[in-house]
């Protein structure tokens, strides 16, 4: 009975061994050798990643995994994820990459390695064309409208000067409305918030003072996966010097891609 | 059901609200005052002989009385600076508030007028007056003394209506529980505060006019 008792447990942890290593194998020559690269993308998020009147997904991420799968030279498999299961698809090799505009944390970090990022998210002061403003002490004196009591009406009440003049409304839409209407020329909302109306009202949209608050999106890497994660992020490079990820915040945002993004 | 109430989190926030029962006692005087006026102006307009005055009374009258005070606020403020009319939060919040008095106090006072008795009239024109002096002195003042119960209802309406205009960014009192609602989380508390403040408000305002009746109304031949 010992023997068998002995012999099973060899066994157990010589397949766990075995499933581990084959999960940590180095993935870059993986995705290499089978010239398929795995992504998980948003199609709940636009414009990050929706489904298009094609019925093909769209956006901001899925522009990102062709990107890297054309640079790697190997084809692209999309693979819907909602941002609740995105790291388990992760961690278990299903998909070999994330981009789901997933933004850093101390939690996830312990979960997964996160490459240099690749998008902008942030809450941001943004104004017309003629409003000298790009810092909290130059709103001095200026009227700024702002969502009451969201994220960035908690810290633009903290950083503002005090003869800011910061008028808050009851939500988004009406501080949209006031900036819309000329009732403030300043707006301080998140950026997606501003793309969205860059779309509708293309002359309207207001441009972007300075960031409240910056969580930018990175592309999600197993642990362990320096191979793969030194390549996505040679590549990210490449994409900031070719202008790629330029092209793709004026297509998808419908703004400049920021120069301080990492900072 | 152990909710424990938490009135003394709010004492940093008070100026908040003295700020916005100020706003609000500021806004319901200046509105009162012009509604009364211009609702006065347009009960006239709508018995005048004039066709084309009657006629926009009655328009300006419906078109007030048929939509919802918040619609015609955001036309004024989101919607007029289309047209290049723009003012600040608080003239819309205003004009918005007096622009409603007024078409509620006209028909009201017009009311007041209709039920003179025709003889009166005719007793005017006897005596040698113009039409508008018997309006001013034989007409008008009974009406309003007949009517002056619902024009103090109807002021106290728009009074506890400017809660309203918090949602353009004024910053009157509803403003004020909402601001500190946002930012310390005692909804149950600031909004108690808040309808004590506009109960206290509204019965103190019905004292005001109470001492301007007895003032205005003290000639018993009235």
């Amino acid at each position: 009975m010992k023997f068998f008792k002995v012999l099973s447990s060899l066994l157990l942890s010589a397949s766990l061994l075995f499933s581990v290593q084959s999960v940590h194998a180095d993935k870059l020559s993986q995705i290499k050798e089978r010239s398929v690269l795995k992504v998980a993308v948003p199609q709940d998020f636009p414009p990050f990643g929706s489904v298009g009147l094609d019925l093909k997904p769209q956006g901001y991420d899925i522009d990102m995994a062709k990107y890297l799968a054309e640079q790697l030279n190997v084809k692209l498999e999309l693979v819907p994820v909602t941002s609740a299961n995105r790291i388990p698809y992760l961690q278990t090799g299903k998909v070999d990459l994330v981009i789901s505009s997933m933004g850093k944390n101390p939690t996830r970090e312990k979960a997964i390695d996160f490459s240099d990022a690749y998008a902008p998210f942030f809450l941001g002061v943004f104004g017309t064309e003629d409003e000298q403003v790009s810092s909290a002490a130059d709103l001095s004196g200026k009227t700024i409208g702002v969502t009451r009591g969201s994220v960035e009406d908690l810290e633009l009440s903290k950083e503002a000067p005090k003869d800011t003049i910061i008028k808050r409304f009851e939500d988004n839409n009406s501080t949209l409305s006031a900036f819309l209407s000329g009732q403030v020329s300043l707006i301080a909302t998140g950026n997606l918030v501003v793309a969205e109306l860059a779309t509708r009202y293309p002359n309207k949209a207001p441009k972007t003072k300075y960031m409240i608050e910056n969580s930018p999106c990175y592309v999600g890497v197993m642990k362990r996966q320096e191979a793969l994660l030194t390549e996505v992020n040679r590549l990210i490079k490449l994409a900031k010097k070719e202008d790629v990820l330029e092209k793709f915040s004026q297509k998808w945002l419908k703004a400049p891609f920021p120069a301080d993004l990492d900072s | 059901m152990s909710y424990q109430l938490d009135f003394a989190s709010l004492v940093p926030y008070l100026p908040e609200f003295a700020a916005g029962v100020w706003t609000t006692i500021e806004l319901t005087i200046i509105s009162t005052l012009g509604g009364l006026a211009l609702g006065t102006f347009c009960a006239q307009g709508r018995i005048s002989n004039e066709a084309w005055l009657r006629r926009t009374c009655a328009c300006y009258i419906e078109a007030v009385r048929n939509t919802p005070f918040i619609v015609q606020l955001f036309f004024i403020f989101f919607g007029l600076p289309a047209l290049g009319l723009k003012m600040t939060a608080w003239q819309a919040g205003m004009i918005a508030m007096i622009i409603n008095l007024g078409a509620y106090s006209a028909e009201i006072i017009r009311a007041g007028i209709e039920a003179a008795p025709k003889g009166q009239w005719e007793a005017g024109k006897t005596l040698g007056l113009t039409r508008r002096q018997i309006f001013m002195h034989i007409i008008l003042p009974p009406a309003y003394q007949r009517v002056y119960p619902a024009l103090v209802s109807q002021s106290i309406i728009v009074m506890l209506g400017s809660a309203v205009v918090s949602q353009i960014s004024v910053e009157e009192l509803t403003f004020a529980a909402n601001f500190v609602q946002s930012r310390s989380f005692l909804s149950f508390e600031s909004y108690m505060l808040a309808a004590v403040i506009y109960l206290v408000l509204a019965i103190l305002m019905r004292q005001a006019f109470g001492l301007l009746k007895c003032i205005a109304f003290k000639n018993p031949s009235l």
